[in-house]
């Protein structure tokens, strides 16, 4: 069963551009991401945009769908009414290329600055033992696929653009409580994450959170815990006292 | 000098392609002291591996002691129907385990054993639980592990950056040209050594599991520079790909749901694969329910079940049952774990397949069977190399993951591409750096040829001929899907190479609108060229090869042809622009290896 809609998707480049209306047909089970390409396939063979898997893993279609960041694949058109006019641009936290495609070199380069995992020793028989319970609550952070559009929706770089340069964003700190909650890592990131990650930026509206299509809970088990670990290190008197004590 | 012109780096290593075999690569080469790059189609960490599910093949004996490498190289050349190169498929197997503890010490968390090591999964044509995962997202840890290595090795990463040609200094490679997608402006690779990992072909066919960057590139930049490319008509089709609704149709389904118990079922309920178990399978096979049941809690006194027979039988089988009108509403068949599992047990082991159909096809898999069919998934066939070193016939090319030939034969198991491409990706590194570093002088690509190339690449803009590019795509995949498909027949194959012949025609008019920056119209153009040259391959080796083996299913040849077919690989070669095909004996296994399959029959 067919619908109609008006899919009114941003053409333009960093010069300029506009809203253009594309009237299409979709059949029952298609996507966004499904109509995006029929526009290409016959209205609009240059219209820009970045996709690859199609079903949720690669994180690559992101984009502002009525204003909702979200993934175009995981989106289906029966969430709209036919004869709807339906809005597509691109994700606006970062720089246009082109239509719907930026530039998210900001979060690669942000992720250079994620020192690696440091193992303590093997065990004695020269395996590595990590138990299900403790492994889970990293394994969350793991299900990460990089669409980005927690740190298209953080209001501290959404609408700062100077805060970008001291501010690692919501995705770096799933990789980073990741890196910390690891079972057998031993590396101290608490002063990265206050200096360098802009930790303390985030007020914890969850704005990241809710926007997250694999269901992160980022602010209540990343962001938090590691604000925790901070706070613990830094502003703990006990704790400020012991590293005095031992030179630390 | 045209160099002057475009944007150019040199390399001892350039690593095309930035899945999981071509960040091993450059990771290896990396490691090796040699200056590398890894240059990718898409954004770092968005390659195909990234929808690999039900996880990595390796004999961990973690969960069966009695699993050793032999038992796994067994398992691979059967399930391969004997046409893999051996020595291949004995150092995956023998390897394997290392590369996956290798990435366990980089950051990787597979699911636990509980005395807290890695867990595994049963999967088709595996004798024991064997497969390393992570839930039902084993392909994304692994990418993200291998990605975050790399870049912590500092390793240049070109991202978006799409090689459309290979350079040659006489009868060497020497580094590779493309362009941006972000500019579409052009850029040269100078390297010593050049390795190839760009993956396979499904975008070739209608309903696939591939993403869109599976244009077969690799195969035919590699065909082009005058590289050898065997068994092209080897495809799998995975059994199980969605069927609905159409926009998704394609979409995988791992195998896991059946490793983790689910069950196949035709529209009469009944669970038709005890239909299909062939005389190849039957003394390995489960011949009741009640033994197939048992077989997943003790392997020991059961065998195993038949839903987990190697893929191309179960596709086979699919088939069959919904041409014979007892298939699933959308022309599938019923895939059941919600009546055989409990719910928590489904939305843990399988978490992404759960969200899948619920967000795709409003289908809860933890209450209601899901509906599925078989999905071009996989190239068994492609270029061939040197089973030790990755080596192509080309000085200076390697290639390694599914852009490579040999290790799988006739049919890939399930898990056995992951491990592939850590293996066989590391030995491509380290060989290509080894080259590199034992190649006196720096080889240098010809000018000339460079600006031919620019000009061949910019053709589509200057055409009048009106063809849309996207149009000569559908039809490809059209031809395809219903004529090189799971079951071939000569009339068929032939009417594709008159269609292909048309599509290659249509393709030198497709005219591409607008600029060069960031244009997929154009960026589609330039990849119809590797996808109707693979098209073209695969079809030719579909033809020839006048017997049922694997992947490749002749409806006017249905058996195995041993004396023959069985014994050769089909070895394409492109000279100006045209294949000729030529038989070429199997390498020939050493006496000890063939011992392991006399003693188990």
């Amino acid at each position: 069963m067919a619908s109609e809609f008006t899919m009114r998707v941003w053409r333009g480049d960093i010069s300029g551009g506009e809203f253009k209306d594309y009237r299409v047909e979709a059949q029952e089970g298609m996507v966004v991401l499904d109509v995006i390409h029929t526009i290409q396939a016959t209205q609009a063979p240059d219209l820009a945009v970045r996709w690859n898997c199609k079903a949720g893993k690669c994180g690559s279609c992101s984009a502002e769908i009525n204003g909702k960041p979200r993934l175009m694949c995981m989106t289906r058109m029966n969430l709209f009414e036919s004869g709807d006019t339906i809005t597509i641009s691109p994700i606006k936290t970062f720089p246009l290329l082109r239509d719907l495609v930026t530039d998210v070199s900001f979060n690669y380069e942000k992720a250079k600055k994620i020192p690696a995992l440091k193992l303590k020793a093997k065990e004695a028989d020269g395996t590595r033992r990590m138990y299900q319970d403790d492994v889970d609550r990293v394994q969350e952070f793991h299900k990460c696929i990089e669409c980005f559009l927690c740190q298209d929706v953080c209001h501290v770089i959404r609408d700062h653009e100077d805060n970008k340069p001291d501010f690692a964003g919501p995705r770096s700190f799933v990789r980073m409580a990741s890196l910390e909650m690891h079972p057998l890592d031993e590396e101290d990131r608490r002063e990265l994450l206050k200096v360098d990650a802009g930790l303390g930026y985030c007020n914890i509206t969850k704005c990241c959170t809710e926007v997250c299509p694999e269901g992160i809970h980022i602010t209540d088990n990343a962001i938090i815990p590691l604000k925790e670990r901070v706070v613990d290190a830094y502003y703990d008197p006990v704790v400020w006292l012991m590293n005095k004590l031992t030179g630390k | 000098m045209a160099n002057d012109k475009y944007e150019t780096h040199e390399y001892d290593v350039i690593v095309i392609g930035a899945g999981g075999a071509g960040l091993r690569a450059a990771i290896e080469a990396s490691a090796a002291g040699v200056k590398t790059a890894l240059i990718c189609k898409s954004l770092l960490g968005k390659a195909h591996t990234v929808m690999a599910e039900g996880g990595i093949a390796a004999a961990l004996r973690n969960v069966y002691q009695e699993d050793n490498w032999k038992v796994h190289f067994r398992d691979t050349m059967r399930g391969g129907k004997m046409l893999n190169n051996w020595r291949m498929a004995q150092l995956h197997a023998q390897e394997a385990p290392d590369r996956v503890l290798e990435l366990e010490e980089w950051g990787a968390l597979f699911d636990r054993t509980p005395d807290g090591r890695i867990l595994q999964r049963d999967f088709g044509g595996h004798r024991y639980a064997r497969l390393a995962h992570v839930g039902d997202r084993t392909g994304l840890e692994m990418i993200r592990t291998l990605q975050q290595h790399a870049v912590h090795k500092g390793i240049d990463v070109y991202m978006e950056c799409n090689i459309q040609r290979l350079l040659k200094d006489g009868d060497r490679v020497c580094g590779a040209f493309g362009y941006w997608r972000e500019s579409g402006k052009f850029v040269t690779f100078k390297s010593k050594a050049t390795v190839m990992a760009t993956g396979g072909v499904g975008k070739a066919w209608k309903f696939t599991s591939n993403s869109w960057e599976y244009t077969g590139d690799g195969t035919t930049l590699a065909a082009n520079v005058g590289a050898d490319l065997i068994d092209m008509e080897m495809i799998q089709f995975h059994p199980t790909g969605m069927v609905w609704p159409n926009s998704v149709r394609g979409i995988l389904v791992t195998e896991g749901v059946r490793g983790d118990g689910g069950t196949l079922r035709n529209s009469e309920g009944k669970r038709f694969m005890f239909n299909y178990i062939t005389d190849y399978f039957r003394a390995e096979t489960a011949e009741t329910e009640e033994e197939a049941d048992a077989w997943y809690e003790d392997k020991t006194n059961n065998r195993r079940t038949p839903d987990l027979l190697p893929r191309d039988e179960v596709a086979r089988a699919i088939n069959a049952e919904v041409k014979a009108g007892r298939g699933s509403p959308h022309g599938g068949v019923f895939l059941d774990i919600a009546s055989r599992r409990s719910a928590e047990y489904i939305a843990r082991r399988l978490p992404s397949m759960h969200h899948q159909f619920k967000e795709l096809a409003d289908v809860d898999i933890t209450k209601e069977p899901m509906e599925v069919g078989p999905t071009c998934h996989y190239i068994m066939g492609g270029v061939r190399v040197e089973a030790d070193t990755a080596a192509t016939t080309v000085p200076g090319l390697y290639a390694a993951g599914e852009v490579a030939a040999g290790l799988h034969g006739a049919n890939r198991l399930g898990g056995n591409s992951l491990s592939d491409l850590l293996v066989f990706g590391r030995r491509a590194g380290q060989y290509a750096a080894q080259y590199a570093q034992n190649l006196e002088g720096h080889p240098s690509p010809d000018d000339d040829q460079i600006e031919q190339y620019a000009q061949e690449l910019l053709a589509p803009f200057n055409n009048d001929g009106g063809e849309n590019p996207y149009s000569v795509h559908m039809a490809l995949q059209d031809c395809m899907q219903n004529l090189v498909g799971i079951i071939r027949t000569e009339s068929e194959l032939k009417k594709a190479q008159t269609e292909i012949a048309s599509l290659k025609e249509r393709l030198a008019k497709v005219t591409v609108e607008g600029h060069r920056q960031y244009n997929p119209g154009w960026n589609l153009a330039l990849d119809l060229e590797s996808l109707l040259t693979t098209a073209e391959a695969t079809t030719m080796g579909a033809l020839e090869r006048k017997e049922s083996r694997g992947g490749h299913t002749r409806e006017d040849h249905p058996g195995p042809d041993p004396d023959k077919y069985g014994k050769i690989n089909l070895v394409l070669r492109r000279t100006d622009g045209e294949f000729s095909l030529s038989e070429e004996p199997l390498p020939e296994m050493p006496e000890d290896l063939k011992e392991l399959f006399e003693e188990s029959k």
